[in-house]
């Protein structure tokens, strides 16, 4: 040993001082509890962080969560009921709610409108008096309905004087509110979506999960069928579906036949996320783990992958929704689905069929706005919850 | 590649009777049959019903029979071009049917080539300029598109072109063609009309086309071969072209088979609203009348036309990719 060297000679003391206290490896790699937080979080809870980043997905889902809220309470927000006529309103023009009269500020109010038929061309006209103001009141009592079929009540959210009904999207050809109308039409065109994915979530996972864990024979019959069905013009198919159902069926049968039908066909998209996932999730490396520990199949399919592949499935079901949304709309609006008096966005749409129809009293297309913006926010929803299914990418 | 092709022919056969199967089974559900439903309608106009010319026709076309014969019949029946009767119109299907068939095909056709014309270029800048304005706004545009259903989307043109020119649109060729036989001045007035319809139900498949486009080259844009590319300093034009698009491209192909159907079904809600005479509003006649081989026909003739279009997708497919005619699957 020369004198340069850094180790001292054997025997001497040391230069430093070593604790004689048991060493915790895990001290030196301590983490903070923020980031304890994120190492440990359930993978739902990732996706649920990474879903929130996602700023247009979130607006959406608040936005659809609006519209099955008022659902619920359709009946309050409507300022009619579903079929009350006004005789003397009929093709009535939408109104608009002014704020200021003669340049002063009265809140919000609406001019009187008077019938006036011009009779060179029997064309019903709805001038505004402007002389007459009509305040909108807030919370008022309208037409009575029975709330939840439990109790009876007459508020309505905000309504106008009983001499001048507001129309604020214009009346039908019965003279029929066409906002109130709309706003019980979210009750089944907003359902018939969710019924549809419930049977074709069921049916995906179910022939899905058999093709994917038997693999084989199974598989390949299973795949070929979702070929033939996916090759297959879905609305032709659903029209001839929907021809078959009898008329005599109550108009509740027809609803979910509808959703029968609209489920029944649409499974194949879900069953194939379910087969590829499972297909590639069963060669992980935790599964093999799980198999040596002596787990059941069925533990390990219903504890290890399912988890694994659930969110990818909400995500799916959510992108799946419009499209049944719009098949109701479009077996509606050609008379083969729901039929009046069962109120949907597509019977509403029926309505503006004709292109006289559509010419005179544009306003009867109205119900395709709330379509569009129902089907977007449930794309743009799907699309976030999409990337947040997988939070580790 | 004569053996992909006849290996690929020959898968189509099983796929074709399993939807003849469908369809046989579908047009055979409601209860009763059309001549049930014609007697009662005559009996309740109080007309004089022909028992025995029904009695006949019931023979003839075997609904006395039990199913799986009538369902071999059928089949056969289609297979020597004979589509069924058309009670209805008391014509053979194959005659009322006539040439809305071929304006059917024209209609998808021409949307296909649409869709391609249109979603090419676009797809291509929204993903060489990604999280551009130009980007964004296209992509708005394209989910737009998406989100608006056709049939809604056909019914707004309508509106704007009363408004705005004061004529209707609908219709595939002027009223005075309608039943006569193919002529210069014919294809012409088809030609003039076949714009708005193409661009109504190309809408949403070109939106589609696009997002998977720009995804698919974007993939594709990012991958070390183009940054070695660029890094050795290839011109950004020749190093988009010359890979990254042709792997793309084929996406763009294969996507036929998941537009396709997407476009016949859109052509025919289309083709009920503006009344074209395609076989959209002779479809949905034929299945309120119960007059089922014309449905029938109608629901088969459309989905052959998909299969066939995915084959001729796979095809071209083969012809560009190498790989794919050599494994005889698609690639991943």
């Amino acid at each position: 040993m020369t004198a340069g060297s850094p180790l001292p000679e054997p025997g001497a003391p040391l230069g430093h001082y070593v604790s004689t206290k048991p060493f915790d490896a895990r001290s030196i790699e301590q983490l903070t509890p923020a980031q304890e937080k994120v190492y440990l979080a359930s993978q739902w809870r990732l996706s649920w962080w990474k879903f929130k980043r996602h700023k247009v997905a979130v607006v959406c889902g608040v936005f659809l969560l609006a519209v099955y809220v008022s659902i619920l309470i359709c009946e309050f927000l409507a300022p009619f009921a579903l079929d009350t006529r006004h005789k003397r309103y009929i093709f009535a023009p939408p109104q608009s709610i002014h704020l200021f009269h003669d340049g002063k500020f009265v809140g919000p109010f609406i001019y009187g409108v008077k019938l006036k038929v011009n009779l060179e061309n029997m064309q019903r006209l709805y001038p505004t008096d402007t002389r007459k103001i009509y305040p909108i009141k807030f919370f008022c009592k309208g037409d009575k309905y029975k709330f939840w079929g439990l109790f009876k009540a007459d508020r309505h959210l905000f309504c106008a004087q009983r001499k001048a009904p507001m129309f604020l999207l214009g009346t039908d050809r019965l003279g029929r509110d066409v906002l109130s109308r709309i706003i019980y039409g979210a009750r089944i065109s907003m359902t018939v979506g969710l019924i549809g994915v419930a049977l074709s979530f069921s049916l995906g996972i179910v022939i899905g999960g058999i093709a994917g864990y038997y693999g084989g024979l199974t598989d390949m019959v299973v795949q070929r069928m979702i070929e033939v069905l996916q090759s297959l013009p879905a609305i032709p198919l659903w029209l001839a579906l929907a021809a078959i159902m009898p008329v005599t069926w109550s108009p509740i049968t027809i609803y979910f036949a509808i959703t029968l039908i609209l489920g029944l066909l649409d499974w194949t998209g879900l069953a194939r996320a379910v087969r590829s996932k499972l297909l590639a999730l069963r060669e992980e490396d935790y599964v093999t783990a799980a198999q040596l520990m002596g787990a059941k199949t069925s533990r390990i399919i219903g504890r290890h992958l399912v988890p694994g592949f659930m969110s990818h499935l909400i995500a799916t079901a959510t992108i799946s929704i419009p499209t049944m949304i719009l098949g109701e709309t479009a077996l509606s609006f050609l008379g083969l689905g729901l039929r009046p008096p069962i109120t949907s966005w597509g019977v509403l749409l029926a309505e503006a069929q004709n292109i006289n129809v559509v010419a005179l009293y544009p306003w009867l297309m109205l119900p395709v706005v709330p379509v569009i913006l129902v089907i977007l926010a449930y794309n743009f929803l799907g699309d976030g919850l999409r990337d947040a299914a997988d939070p580790y990418k | 590649m004569l053996g992909y092709i006849i290996r690929r022919i020959l898968v189509m056969i099983p796929t074709l009777l399993v939807i003849s199967a469908l369809v046989f089974a579908i047009i055979e559900l409601p209860p009763g049959d059309y001549f049930e439903s014609h007697i009662n309608e005559l009996k309740a106009q109080g007309e004089d019903v022909d028992l025995k010319r029904i009695e006949y026709l019931r023979a003839e076309y075997g609904f006395d029979k039990p199913l799986i014969e009538r369902y071999f019949y059928w089949v056969v029946g289609m297979l020597h071009g004979d589509f069924g009767y058309s009670f209805e119109f008391e014509l053979p299907v194959s005659e009322v049917v006539g040439d809305r068939i071929w304006l059917t095909i024209l209609l998808s056709f021409v949307t296909i080539i649409f869709t391609w014309i249109v979603a090419f270029p676009i797809g291509i800048y929204s993903a060489t300029h990604q999280y551009s304005w130009g980007d964004y706004g296209l992509t708005f545009l394209g989910l737009l598109g998406l989100a608006t259903p056709n049939f809604l989307l056909a019914l707004i043109f309508l509106y704007f072109a009363n408004i705005w020119f004061g004529t209707s649109i609908g219709g595939l060729m002027d009223g005075e063609f309608i039943n006569q036989p193919m002529s210069w001045a014919k294809f012409k007035s088809v030609l003039e009309h076949l714009w708005v319809p193409v661009l109504i139900i190309g809408t949403a498949g070109t939106a589609a086309m696009i997002r998977r486009l720009r995804a698919n080259l974007l993939d594709e844009l990012q991958k070390q071969y183009v940054i070695t590319a660029k890094a050795k300093g290839l011109a950004p034009f020749k190093a988009l072209v010359k890979y990254p698009l042709r792997m793309a491209l084929n996406f763009f192909i294969a996507d036929i088979g998941g537009i396709l159907p997407a476009i016949i079904s859109g052509a025919e809600v289309v083709a009920i609203v503006m009344s074209l005479e395609t076989t959209g509003p002779l479809l949905i006649n034929a299945l309120q009348s119960q007059d089922m081989y014309l449905a029938g026909s109608f629901l088969m003739f459309l989905a052959t036309l998909t299969v066939i279009g995915v084959l001729v997708s796979d095809i071209a497919l083969a012809v560009l990719d190498p790989r794919i005619r050599l494994q005889g699957g698609s690639t991943k």
